[in-house]
């Protein structure tokens, strides 16, 4: 018993581990997490088991940070690593270098965590969507200057509408830091404060290539856009979480450029189908206004026959009178009283065109606003030719003829100078 | 009204026939409209004719302030 070997609690340890560590410098192993934790420190400690063994795990920060998934309990894995003996706890651990999840890629299974996330807090939410500006003035792009998405949507916008403000925010789209880029470009755009609709993407390329697309810092900035934001990224089967945080997403850049452009030629069409349409609809009003002066003249010479006829009989009588007199004190006097008829006949006409206002006013009441009368006060005014033709065209009257022009007060008794088949009156 | 954008204006436009069109307007109401019409679209046209391509590169110096630089770019093959 003397020359028993007595080994230290130390020793022993020291022992086993050269033996451990030599043994399993490398290896994977695969089973389920459980009891993750990650710590202040960025280190992951977790348990690897299956249904009859656990063994204790660590991730280190530098490899935590690398994950593109987020390890969870029950996620089963495949882990690969080096197997270290802990001797301050009499514990050996898996320090993992690669974890993996199983069946699914690691990149699908970020895929999925991350949209089932985001999709949770609302950032899909078709409400959250905006219309694009139909006529962008300044459109924002952030893509790679290089590279062949730029040209697409450069060439499809200069052959639609030219004519256009573009500001590109050059960024990395992929490798490691193009997230970083690509959330930084948009919020350089958003910053310009006047960009109508921002389009971000790249061409087509593996899952890898397009990865930048699908990471948080990229869905977080399209979502705090100012301005709207078409995400086209790669063809159009690749769906990245861009897309579904975008306001609309295009299948290709070109698409995208096809969606937030318009073609010149089908606005210019719009402007002129509205111009003619503007047009034609202000035909009518003017031609219902037409028939509806030709209305209060009816009345008024309906209404007013009496008082017209009267004052029309004393007129003929007093121009009657002057043609028979003679002396030229006749003729003076005649001209004096053929004044004071057509005073009279004036005063009457106003008369008459009051009391028909009146009984307009009742008539089309309900169309008070369209009134003919209304008409005449805001400064439209009715020409007369021997007192009572009205004046339609400029063939009704011939240089030198006296007219009679009706105002909303009063009225001017006028001679023409000339006649013009066309005049200058605007046209649309 | 030179404020509006182009956008604005045609959207007016278009708000302004289809109140004419319609036909219930006041004929003062149905005037001033149609003259605002008529200046808009004066002005969308004059934006189409005026409407300039300007393709810039956004940059920033080493302070960090963003400036633009003219981005040259010449359409290839199929232009």
């Amino acid at each position: 018993m003397t020359d028993r070997a007595v080994l230290t609690v130390s020793a022993l340890t020291q022992q086993l581990r050269a033996v451990v560590e030599e043994r399993f410098p490398a290896v994977w192993v695969e089973g389920e997490i459980s009891n993750f934790r990650l710590y202040g420190s960025g280190h992951a400690y977790f348990t690897l088991k299956d249904a009859d063994a656990q063994l204790r795990a660590v991730l280190f920060r530098n490899r935590a940070r690398r994950l593109k998934f987020e390890p969870a309990d029950g996620l089963s894995v495949m882990a690969f690593g080096s197997v270290e003996v802990y001797a301050q706890r009499g514990e050996y651990q898996l320090v993992v270098e690669l974890l993996e999840p199983k069946g699914l890629g690691a990149l699908q299974l970020a895929f999925e965590q991350l949209k089932t996330r985001l999709e949770a807090e609302g950032l899909f939410d078709a409400g959250r969507k905006r219309a694009l500006p139909r006529f962008p003035r300044k459109i924002g792009i952030v893509t790679s200057p290089s590279g062949a998405a730029l040209r697409d949507i450069l060439r499809v916008i200069g052959r639609r509408f030219g004519d256009l403000h573009i500001v590109i925010a050059g960024c990395r789209v992929q490798g490691d830091g193009a997230a970083a880029e690509i959330a930084q470009a948009l919020r350089d755009l958003d910053a310009l404060g006047d960009v109508d609709v921002v389009i971000v993407g790249r061409g087509g390329g593996s899952l890898e290539d397009l990865w930048a697309f699908n990471e948080e810092v990229v869905a977080r900035a399209i979502a705090a856009s100012t301005a709207p934001v078409v995400s086209a990224v790669g063809h159009e089967v690749d769906f990245t979480i861009a897309d579904f945080v975008a306001d609309l997403r295009a299948p290709t850049p070109s698409a995208a450029a096809e969606l937030v452009v318009r073609e010149k030629q089908a606005v210019v069409d719009t402007l002129i189908d509205l111009r003619g349409r503007l047009t034609r609809a202000m035909t009518r009003p003017l031609r219902d206004l037409e028939r509806r002066v030709d209305d209060v003249v009816a009345r008024l010479r309906r209404g007013g026959r009496g008082e017209l006829a009267r004052a029309e009989h004393r007129l003929q009588l007093a121009a009657a009178g002057l043609r028979s007199a003679s002396p030229f004190a006749r003729v003076e006097n005649g001209r004096h009283r053929l004044d004071r008829v057509e005073a009279r006949m004036r005063a009457e006409l106003r008369h008459a065109a009051s009391g028909a206002r009146h009984r307009l006013a009742a008539a089309v009441g309900r169309l008070d606003s369209l009134s003919p009368l209304a008409v005449l006060g805001r400064g439209y005014s009715l020409t007369l030719a021997d007192a009572r033709r009205i004046v339609r065209s400029w063939r009704d009257v011939r240089p030198g003829d006296p007219v009679r022009v009706l105002l909303h007060e009063g009225s001017l008794d006028c001679r023409v100078d000339a006649t013009r088949e066309q005049d200058d009156r605007p046209h649309v | 009204m030179t404020d509006l954008t182009f956008e604005d204006s045609l959207a007016r436009l278009e708000q302004i026939v289809g109140q004419l069109e319609a036909g219930n307007l006041p004929l003062e109401e149905s005037l001033k409209v149609f003259e605002e019409g008529v200046a808009l679209a004066r002005h969308c046209a004059k934006y189409l004719e005026e409407a300039e391509r300007r393709i810039e590169l956004l940059t920033k110096d080493e302070a960090g302030a963003p400036g633009t630089k003219p981005f040259a770019w010449e359409p290839d093959g199929e232009a």
